[in-house]
């Protein structure tokens, strides 16, 4: 998040906070347990109206931002979804309608959007198969040209809020490459079975295809367009979930600043131990470095500098392992009750660990960047 | 204790903006950039003719090029006229700085002599002290340091044992000084000492100036681990100080000691506009070198040189090192914009301290672990070398300038708001408290 933020980011920082506090406290998400889908549909639909599914959205297709970058916006909303271990598919429905708005395909995003934008209908990104690292290179399922549309052929796995969505947006392999292209729910020869996560409330499915129908209309991006544009889609995630996670581990570090400030040993409280204190100087230090770097690969991917492939990475690679460990180190602090169902705590290292090894590990994001210092 | 800051306005506040009179930023731009081309030598060739020099060749070349600099009118761009300088804003400082960042420029006079000492000067120097020393500064001809940590604490800055006895016409200095930097090539420092012992630590302090070669004063260099020579202790054996010399009021000196860390905070945090230039960019410190960019990284460099680069092991320990290097910069500029908007209070630079200390250390590390071998014996000396050396002396970044745990103790106290540490020497009249005793140059 950026420091300052403008009076309207404010605002709009403020209002996504009231309404998960009181939409959404983790008594809510705790009972959100056994929902198939994570999340209510009703309460999609309300968010949905604060425009959290519109900012990646250009005005002209119906969407738009408070500030010049909707993803500049968009990352206030992801860190107060992290603050609340928020339900909800908030990245893969923003990356499907961001992934529609840069396609020139008229006829999808009209047949589409609309349905994304009113929280009316869900979308899931089916990109990753297992198995090797989250990129292009990767995929294998395959789309075996027919008429005027493709067969798909093969399998996707760990596809986030993919049981229960309204439209998959699928990168598949063709004789001439890649291509991304969106396709319903139902569609003959797709199966969708629900994983089990980590995560109470974040559902992943895993989709088999046996020979599905694409056709030529729903191809969002063709063979000389997908490399990049599943670079871009993919940063757009990394900086989303980075958020999210710096939303998570700042709440986290508050709860735990206020445990040891209440909590007495030997007559004294704990944040008066020496010990106990420079812990804490640690983890604000953590804490500030994983804001800056997202707040610098956030900048990077809303201005589309040459940098923002390093700078994504380097924010994967390192918030996702500092993340962990800073909530780690808070259940330590708490003691006992901090590795508890009871207590709070878990439900934030489930979102983080679940956000450090979605979307590329940071071994795979330290690959990346090696790759990108000509090693 | 407050800070000073607070208590009434410093003389070095500067305009972020040009005010009405001063000249537009883009003309002086287009002039710095002109007058640069004419007169100075870019980096690259300067880096091609380098030849290993002495220290006194390579203070009096930062002397010339001060001087050229001055004569010019770029010098001490938002000092005051009236003491010599350019009386501009903070933007005619970017200004000129991004246009001379490509050339050679007298950087040792950045810190402490124009960054740190010339604005604690402009704040608390009399007016025949800033009269007399700060055009003679920007003219090259004095080069500064602070004599402020003692062989008997570092840490405990306060605590300083160097005693100024008052004789009527001013002070006679006696005890030790260390960790100054270049103490030995340069010509004045602002002395930490205690002039009472009657009350509390804080209150007995005063700040002067002295000349650093004159009788009573002896400079020994100290040998670094990795065999650097930049810093000093002196030996200060009943040196006769005039009453013109103290800084600020006589037991007010921790006033003044506070406004040096004040402006050490923004020159660590790059946000001084009182050096020769203003650091730009990404610049993070490894050992001498700095990585301005991903090619320019030391780490990635030596992994090219000892053909390392598809080690699958060690493209994750270059890849950590670049990540570490981002992060740095990163946390540096948001702490910076966080204190200027007043987000963070002005002692959240304790994180950038912290931060840049930890990751020169942790990037130290995987310099050791991609060196292998390679770093414990040379045929000749090279970027392995270099690590190796700095491996053993790489706690200094934890050390110099305010040691890690006291940065820890300064973000979960004055940060986080979290319990001060218990200290018996609170309220105690100096002569009390219980400490070490100053070693003589001959015990030393």
């Amino acid at each position: 998040m950026e420091i300052p933020l403008s009076t309207d980011q404010s605002l709009l920082r403020d209002t996504a906070r009231k309404f998960l506090e009181s939409q959404v406290p983790l008594t809510a998400v705790r009972g959100l347990e056994s929902n198939l889908e994570g999340f209510e549909r009703d309460w999609w639909r309300d968010a949905s109206e604060l425009g959290w599914t519109s900012l990646l959205v250009p005005e002209h297709l119906g969407g738009g931002s408070v500030s010049e970058h909707g993803l500049l916006d968009l990352v206030l909303i992801a860190e107060e979804f992290g603050r609340a271990v928020g339900p909800g598919p908030l990245l893969p429905v923003n990356v499907v309608a961001a992934a529609l708005s840069r396609s020139d395909n008229r006829t999808m995003c009209d047949e589409i959007l609309p349905g994304l934008m009113s929280g009316r209908e869900i979308a899931a990104w089916a990109f990753y198969e297992g198995g090797g690292a989250w990129d292009g290179q990767s995929v294998k399922l395959r789309a075996e040209r027919g008429g005027s549309h493709f067969e798909l052929t093969g399998q996707k796995t760990m596809v986030e809020a993919g049981y229960g969505a309204d439209h998959y947006f699928v990168t598949a392999l063709t004789d001439e490459g890649l291509m991304n292209c969106i396709l319903p729910a139902g569609s003959p020869g797709l199966t969708v079975t629900p994983m089990q996560s980590l995560d109470l409330v974040r559902r992943f499915a895993h989709l088999d295809f046996d020979h599905v129908l694409v056709s030529d209309e729903s191809v969002l991006a063709g063979p000389d367009e997908v490399e990049e544009s599943i670079a871009w889609l993919l940063r757009l995630a990394l900086v989303l979930q980075c958020h999210e996670t710096n939303g998570a581990i700042s709440r986290v570090f508050e709860m735990t600043l206020d445990y040891a400030e209440n909590r007495y040993a030997f007559g004294r409280t704990l944040g008066s131990y020496q010990a106990l204190k420079h812990r804490f100087a640690d983890m604000k230090m953590w804490l500030e470095g994983c804001h800056g770097i997202a707040t610098h690969a956030a900048r990077a991917v809303a201005n589309g500098t040459a940098d923002s492939r390093e700078l994504t990475c380097a924010a994967k690679a390192y918030v996702g392992e500092r993340s962990t460990d800073l909530i780690e180190d808070c259940v330590q602090l708490h003691g006992g009750i901090g590795v508890t169902w009871e207590h709070d705590l878990h439900l934030y290292l489930r979102r983080a660990t679940t956000n450090r090894v979605t979307y590329g590990t940071p071994q795979e994001h330290r690959e990346q960047i090696a790759r990108l210092l000509d090693l | 204790m407050s800070d000073p800051a607070n208590a009434f306005p410093m003389a070095t506040e500067v305009p972020t903006a040009p005010t009405s009179g001063m000249e537009d930023v883009d003309a002086f731009r287009a002039r710095s950039r002109r007058w640069l081309a004419e007169n100075m030598t870019p980096l690259h060739q300067r880096e091609a003719q380098a030849a290993p020099r002495n220290d006194d060749d390579d203070v009096q070349h930062a002397r010339d090029l001060m001087a050229r600099i001055y004569e010019a009118g770029f010098a001490g761009i938002c000092f005051p006229k009236q003491y010599g300088g350019q009386g501009l804003s903070v933007a005619h400082m970017r200004a000129w700085s991004e246009e001379a960042q490509h050339y050679e420029m007298p950087s040792r006079f950045n810190t402490p002599t124009m960054t740190i000492i010339m604005p604690t000067l402009l704040d608390y120097g009399s007016e025949a002290q800033k009269m007399e020393h700060i055009p003679k500064t920007l003219r090259g001809e004095e080069l500064w340091v602070q004599f402020l940590s003692e062989p008997t604490g570092g840490s405990d800055l306060a605590g300083a044992i160097t005693k100024a006895t008052p004789n009527g016409q001013g002070f006679i200095v006696n005890g030790s000084k260390i960790w100054s930097t270049e103490a030995h090539c340069s010509d004045y420092c602002l002395c930490l000492c205690r002039t009472n012992w009657d009350v509390p630590k804080h209150q007995g302090l005063s700040m002067l100036l002295l000349k650093i070669h004159q009788p009573g004063i002896h400079v020994e260099q100290i040998r670094q681990v990795d065999g650097s020579m930049e810093f000093c202790q002196e030996f200060l054996d009943d040196v006769a100080v005039p009453l013109e010399n103290l800084v600020g009021a006589e037991d007010d000196g921790w006033a003044v000691a506070l406004r040096l860390l004040h402006h050490e905070r923004a020159a660590v945090g790059k946000a001084s506009p009182f050096g020769v230039t203003m650091p730009m960019g990404i610049t993070v410190q490894v050992g001498a070198r700095r990585a301005v960019s991903g090619a320019e990284d030391p780490l990635v460099e030596m992994t090219k040189q000892l053909n390392l680069g598809s080690d699958p092991v060690v493209r994750q320990l270059v890849a950590q090192g670049r990540i570490l290097s981002l992060i740095q910069s990163a946390l540096v500029e948001r702490v910076s914009t966080g204190i200027e908007s007043g987000v963070f209070p002005s002692s959240a630079g304790a994180l950038q301290k912290l931060s840049n200390a930890t990751t020169g250390i942790a990037r130290s590390e995987l310099a050791l672990e991609i060196a292998g071998t390679g770093a414990a014996a040379w045929l000749k000396p090279g970027l392995v070398s270099q690590q190796a050396a700095f491996f053993l002396g790489r706690q200094a970044l934890g050390l110099a300038g305010g040691s890690n745990e006291i940065q820890r103790n300064i973000i979960s106290e004055r940060v986080l708001g979290l319990p001060r540490e218990w200290a018996p020497d609170k309220g105690v009249p100096f002569k009390d408290v219980r400490r070490n005793t100053m070693p003589t140059r001959d015990s030393a």
